[in-house]
C-alpha cells in the first residue's frame, strides 16, 4: 500500500536544525578535536619560565628562543635523527618488499603475509618489552641505535602496506603497452612503473616519519637513557612541561598541516 | 545484505573480457622476489619474530633465589601464566572495559563526523579530512598532557561543570577514570574516523536515492542502506582502535591513578620499577591472547571479509 | 623497418585445460588491412596478444616474413599495438607519450617523427597535454600515434574503437582506414562490431570459441558464408530448413515446408539433402497478399524453373512487427510453421508502411538464396538475447557480495 504523503509543518528553525543536524554536529566535533591544540598552542605563548602549569602572561620569548630550555633542544634533535634514519630504511625495505609481493610468484607468500600483519596488530607494549627482553638477553644496553632498531621494525609494515596498495592501483596494461614500446624489463621498471608508484613511496615515507617521531610507549622500552621528544614531555609531565615544548609541539602541527595542504594543493593541480 | 547491495557490488568487470584476466605478474628472474624479501623479512624476523620468542620464553623463567635482581634462569614453569592472571585479573578487566568503552565513545562521535564529512561536505571535503587528522600531528603526550591541564580543577571545563552542577564542589576531573576514557577515546578517534570514512566515501548517493524513490525516510534510509553498507568500515574502525587501545597506558598513567591503572601499566612497571620479567612477559602474552581472541569472535560475527 | 607479411601457422593457445586460441593458421598479407572478428570470449584479443608478444602461445609459431619471432619478447618485435583502454602513460605529455618507442629505440630525429605522427591524427597542437586532459577520442588518436610513429611491420589494434559514442566511432573508422592507406602500415584490428570490420577491413576472419570460421573479403563472406555462425554473425539471415529435392547443372531445387524454391548451385554449399537455405532480410520482398501494393513481382505465369514469375515465393506471411527506422522498415513475418523471417524493405517513399497483423506475400531471386550444411544449428552466431549489456556504473561496494555475479539473476 502506498503511504500518504506526510504533511507536517514544522517551525522553521525546527526544520533547519533537523536538516543541518549532521553538520552542526560536526562543526562540535571539530572543536572538541582542536581543544587540545588550542591549549597547546596558547600555552606556548606563556610566559611561564619551567613550568607551564599556569598562565602568567604573553610573550614571544619561546618562540624567539626554543632552545631556552635544552632539553627540549636536544630530545627534539634525537627524535628527528631517529625519525630520519628509521624512514629512510623503513622505507627502502617495505618498498622492496611490497614489490615482491605485489608483482613476483614465490613460495612462502602466506608466511610473508603474517609477518608483516602481525606487528601491525601486536599491542605496543608486547613490542616494546619483547624487544626489551631480546636485547637484555644479548646483553646489549638500550640506546640510540636499539630505537632505532625497534622503529624501523614496526614502520615496515605500515610502508608494505602503502606501497603495495599503491602498486596494486597502477594499470598492468601501462607496463604492458611500455614493452610493446620497446622498453625492456629495466626500462619499463624505470620510466613507468617506478614514477607512478612514486607517490605511494613518498606518502609510506611520510607515514614512517609521523609513526617514529611519534613513538612513545616502543620507545620507552628500548631507549635507556636516550630520550626522544615524546618521552621527554612524558617524563617532565608531573613538574610541568617547559613552554618550548609546547613552541615544538605547536611547529610540528604546523609544519605538518601545510605539507599535507601542499600535497593536495598538487594533486588537485594534476588533476584539472 | 539486502539485494539491493549485491546488485549494485555484482556489476560486470570492467575490461579484456576473454579467458583468464589479465594478470600483471612478471615472469622475472627466478630469484628476484627473493632477494626483495631479503633484507625486510630479515628484519622482521631478528626485531619482531625472535624478540616475541624471547618474551615467551621469558615468560616461564623464574628468579634464581639469591641471585641479584633481573637474573632468571628457564625452568619452563608455564605457572606464571595462572599466577599473573590471578593476581592481575582486575587490571585485564579493567582495561578491556575502558577500551570498550572508549571504542564504543569514539564510534558514537566519530560516525556522524565521517559521516558528515564524506557526504554532507561537498568541496570542502578534503580539507575536512585533513583537519580530522591534523590535531594529531601533535605529540600524542602533549596532547593528553594538554588534556590534563584542560581538566585541571582550575581549568574551564570543571568550573562550567560545576556550575551547571554536574560536578560537586570538591570533585574533580582529573585523575578518574572518566578523564582517562575520555583520553583513550580522544587519542584513538581518527583509528575510528578514517575507515569509517573510507567506507561512507565509497557509497553510492544513488542507493539512498533508490531507498526515498521507494518510500524510505531519511531515518529509514539511514538504517536500511547507508548503515549495513557501512558496516566494513565500522568493523575495521572498531578494530583499528580497541586493539591499541587495550594495551595503552599512557592515557592511564597521565590521566589517571594507580587505581585507573591497566595491564599496560602493569606490564611496564614490572619491567622497570619492581624488576619482575616473567610476569610482565607473561601479561603481554595473555593481553595479546585476548585481544586475538575477541577480534576473532567480533570478526565471525561481523563476518567481513575484508579489513583494510 | 621492411615490409613482410604476417604469418600464424597452427598457433593455439590454452590456459589450463580452457583452449583460448585453436589451431589457427592465417596470412596477413603486408599493407592490407586484416579484422579479427568474434564475439566476446572468442580468442580474438589472445591471438592479438600473442602476436605483440604479451603472451606465448603453447603450440605453433608467428612468423614475420621469414623471421619466426613467436619467442621474442614484446620489446623485440617491430609490431605495436593500440590498447582497449589506450594505456597512455599518465605521468608523460603527449609528445613523450608518442616519443617513448622511438626514444627506446635509440632513433634520431625524434622530434620531426613525433611531429608528423601528430600531425597525422591531426592533434599537433596539443603535443604539451597530459592525457587526463585529453577527451576519449583525443586520447584515441594519440594512442595510434604512438604506435604508428614506429613504422612497426604490424600495427595491432585492440578494440580501440570500443569506448567511443556512434558518432565517433564512425569517424575513426574513416580516420583509421585513411590513415592506414596512407602509412601503408599492415594493420590488424580486433572488434566484435561486424558493420566495423566490414567497413574498414580488406580480409576478415571470423573468430568461434577460438577457431577461425571463416577468412575472405567483406562481400564474399557477407554473401557467401561457408557456415550457419558466420551467415548469422555478419549482418542478418534469414535460415529455413530444408530438403534437397533435385540437381541439375546450374540449379538446385529444394523444398520448405511443402513449396518449391530453387538457388543457384554454385552458392549451395551442402552436399546432403539436408540443406539450410538462407536469404538475406534485404533481398526479400514484402507485399500485402493479393493486394496491389508499388513495385510488384512480375505479374504472369510460372518462369522458366517452374516458379510464379521465376522467384521464389512464400504466400501467407503474417506480419507480427513493423519498426520504421527511417532508412527502411523493418518487418517480422510469421510462416505458417511457426517461424519468423526478417524482412528489410527500403524506403523509397512508396505506399504506407504494412500493419502488424496484415497477411503479406514474401518473394526473392533464387539467385539471392544460399545454402548451408543442414546438420548446423541453425541459431549460431545470433547473439545471445539474455546477455544484459554490463551495468555502466563505477563499482561503488568494497566487498561484492560473494555469489552476486549475475545481474537479474
Amino acid at each position: 500500500m502506498v503511504p500518504p504523503v506526510a504533511r507536517r509543518h514544522r517551525a522553521r528553525p525546527v526544520r533547519w536544525l533537523g536538516e543541518h543536524a549532521v553538520l552542526l554536529y560536526a562543526v562540535l566535533a571539530f572543536g572538541y578535536l582542536f581543544v587540545p591544540i588550542g591549549y597547546t598552542v596558547a600555552f606556548s605563548f606563556n610566559d611561564a619560565g619551567k613550568s607551564n602549569l599556569v598562565w602568567r602572561g604573553f610573550t614571544l620569548d619561546n618562540w624567539r628562543n626554543p632552545c631556552g630550555a635544552p632539553e627540549v633542544c636536544t630530545a627534539l634533535r634525537t627524535s628527528l635523527e631517529v625519525g630520519l634514519l628509521a624512514t629512510v630504511a623503513a622505507t627502502a625495505l617495505g618498498t622492496m618488499v611490497a614489490f615482491a609481493l605485489a608483482r613476483h610468484r614465490f613460495r612462502g607468500r602466506t608466511v610473508t603475509n603474517l609477518l608483516i600483519f602481525l606487528p601491525m596488530a601486536t599491542p605496543e607494549v608486547v613490542l616494546g618489552a619483547s624487544l626489551l627482553t631480546m636485547f637484555l638477553n644479548v646483553r646489549v644496553n638500550p640506546g640510540f641505535w636499539t630505537i632505532v632498531l625497534a622503529h624501523v621494525m614496526f614502520c615496515i609494515s605500515f610502508v608494505v602496506v602503502t606501497v603495495k596498495a599503491r602498486i596494486a592501483s597502477l594499470d598492468p596494461t601501462l607496463e604492458q603497452a611500455a614493452m610493446d614500446l620497446y622498453a625492456d624489463e629495466w626500462q619499463t621498471f624505470r620510466r613507468v612503473t617506478l614514477p607512478l608508484v612514486a607517490p605511494g613511496i613518498l606518502a609510506a615515507a611520510l607515514l614512517a616519519f609521523a609513526l617514529s617521531f611519534d613513538d612513545f610507549i616502543i620507545t620507552n622500552f628500548n631507549s635507556g637513557n636516550v630520550t626522544t621528544f615524546p618521552k621527554f614531555v612524558y617524563v617532565s609531565a608531573t613538574r610541568g612541561i617547559p613552554p618550548q615544548a609546547n613552541v615544538v609541539g605547536t611547529a610540528m602541527f604546523l609544519v605538518a598541516l601545510t605539507v599535507v595542504l601542499l600535497g593536495q594543493l598538487a594533486s588537485a593541480r594534476r588533476r584539472r | 545484505m539486502s539485494s539491493l547491495t549485491s546488485v549494485a557490488a555484482g556489476t560486470r568487470a570492467a575490461g579484456p573480457p576473454e579467458g583468464p584476466p589479465v594478470e600483471p605478474v612478471r615472469r622475472g628472474r627466478r630469484g628476484t622476489p627473493y632477494l626483495l624479501l631479503l633484507p625486510g623479512m630479515l628484519w622482521l624476523t631478528l626485531f619482531f619474530a625472535v624478540p616475541i620468542v624471547a618474551l615467551a620464553s621469558q615468560s616461564l623463567q623464574t628468579r634464581v633465589p639469591g641471585a641479584e635482581i633481573g637474573v632468571y634462569t628457564q625452568t619452563f614453569r608455564w605457572a606464571n601464566y595462572p599466577d599473573a592472571l590471578r593476581e592481575y585479573l582486575r587490571w585485564f578487566g579493567r582495561s578491556f572495559f575502558y577500551a570498550g568503552l572508549a571504542t564504543v565513545l569514539a564510534l558514537l562521535i566519530g560516525y556522524p563526523l565521517a559521516y558528515a564529512i564524506a557526504l554532507k561536505s561537498g568541496r570542502w571535503k578534503n580539507l575536512l579530512l585533513v583537519l580530522v587528522i591534523a590535531p594529531f600531528f601533535t605529540s600524542f603526550i602533549l596532547r593528553t598532557v594538554a588534556w590534563k591541564q584542560v581538566l585541571a580543577d582550575e581549568g574551564p571545563v570543571v568550573r562550567v561543570l560545576k556550575a551547571v552542577h554536574l560536578l560537586g564542589r570538591t570533585d574533580s576531573l582529573t585523575a578518574t577514570s572518566i578523564a582517562v576514557v575520555a583520553g583513550i577515546t580522544y587519542n584513538f578517534l581518527p583509528f575510528m574516523t578514517l575507515p569509517l570514512y573510507a567506507s561512507l566515501e565509497r557509497l553510492d548517493p544513488r542507493l539512498v536515492e533508490a531507498a526515498g524513490d521507494l518510500y524510505a525516510n531519511g531515518f529509514t534510509a539511514f538504517r536500511r542502506v547507508t548503515l549495513p553498507l557501512s558496516m566494513p568500515g565500522v568493523v575495521a574502525g572498531t578494530l583499528l582502535t580497541f586493539i591499541p587501545a587495550a594495551g595503552d597506558y599512557v592515557n592511564a598513567a597521565l590521566l589517571g591513578t594507580p587505581g585507573t591503572a591497566m595491564v599496560g601499566n602493569v606490564i611496564d612497571s614490572r619491567f622497570f620499577r619492581v624488576v619482575d620479567y616473567p610476569t610482565a612477559a607473561a601479561l603481554s602474552f595473555m593481553l595479546m591472547a585476548t585481544i586475538l581472541v575477541l577480534v576473532i569472535v567480533y570478526i565471525r560475527r561481523a563476518g567481513t571479509e575484508e579489513l583494510v | 623497418m621492411g615490409r613482410r607479411d604476417l604469418r600464424l601457422e597452427g598457433v593455439t593457445k590454452a590456459f589450463g585445460s580452457f583452449v583460448a586460441v585453436d589451431d589457427v593458421t592465417l596470412t596477413v598479407p603486408s599493407g592490407s588491412f586484416f579484422a579479427l572478428l568474434g564475439p566476446s570470449g572468442c580468442g580474438k584479443t589472445t591471438t592479438l596478444r600473442m602476436v605483440a608478444g604479451l603472451e606465448r602461445p603453447t603450440r605453433g609459431r608467428i612468423r614475420l616474413g621469414d623471421d619466426d619471432v613467436t619467442d621474442a619478447k614484446p620489446h623485440q618485435r617491430p609490431v605495436n599495438t593500440v590498447f582497449q583502454n589506450y594505456a597512455l602513460f599518465p605521468h608523460l605529455d603527449v609528445f613523450e607519450n608518442v616519443a617513448f618507442g622511438l626514444r627506446r629505440r635509440g632513433e634520431r630525429e625524434v622530434r620531426r617523427q613525433v611531429a608528423e605522427a601528430l600531425d597525422l591524427v591531426e592533434l599537433g597542437h596539443l603535443a604539451r597535454r597530459k592525457p587526463a586532459q585529453l577527451s576519449g577520442g583525443q586520447q584515441q588518436r594519440v594512442a595510434l600515434a604512438r604506435a604508428v610513429v614506429n613504422r612497426p611491420d604490424v600495427l595491432l589494434l585492440d578494440e580501440p574503437l570500443g569506448a567511443l559514442d556512434l558518432r565517433l566511432r564512425r569517424q575513426m573508422q574513416i580516420e583509421l582506414k585513411r590513415i592506414q592507406t596512407e602509412v601503408g602500415l599492415t594493420f590488424v584490428h580486433v572488434t566484435h562490431d561486424q558493420e566495423e570490420a566490414m567497413t574498414m577491413a580488406d580480409t576478415i576472419g571470423v573468430m568461434n570459441a577460438g577457431r577461425i570460421e571463416q577468412l575472405g573479403a567483406p562481400v564474399e563472406l557477407y554473401e557467401s558464408p561457408l557456415s550457419a555462425y558466420v551467415a548469422n554473425f555478419l549482418g542478418q539471415s534469414n535460415l529455413l530448413r530444408g530438403t534437397v529435392t533435385d540437381r541439375t547443372g546450374d540449379e538446385v531445387g529444394f523444398e520448405v515446408a511443402g513449396r518449391r524454391l530453387t538457388m543457384t548451385a554454385a552458392r549451395c554449399r551442402s552436399q546432403s539433402r539436408q540443406l539450410l537455405a538462407g536469404v538475406r532480410p534485404e533481398k526479400i520482398h514484402i507485399a500485402p497478399a493479393g493486394g496491389s501494393r508499388g513495385a510488384e513481382p512480375p505479374a504472369g505465369g510460372a518462369g522458366p524453373n517452374g516458379l510464379p514469375g521465376g522467384r521464389n515465393v512464400l504466400p501467407v506471411g503474417m506480419v507480427t512487427d513493423a519498426s520504421f527506422t527511417g532508412v527502411s522498415t523493418q518487418y517480422l513475418v510469421r510462416l505458417p510453421w511457426g517461424q519468423e523471417l526478417m524482412v528489410f524493405a527500403q524506403n523509397l517513399g512508396v505506399g504506407d508502411v504494412i500493419p502488424v497483423g496484415a497477411q503479406v506475400t514474401l518473394s526473392w531471386e533464387p539467385a539471392h538464396t544460399f545454402g548451408l550444411d543442414g546438420s548446423q544449428d541453425a541459431t549460431a552466431g545470433v547473439e545471445a538475447v539474455d546477455e544484459l549489456p554490463a551495468l555502466r556504473t563505477a563499482p561503488t561496494m568494497s566487498t561484492p557480495a560473494p555469489g552476486a555475479g549475475a545481474v537479474g539473476g
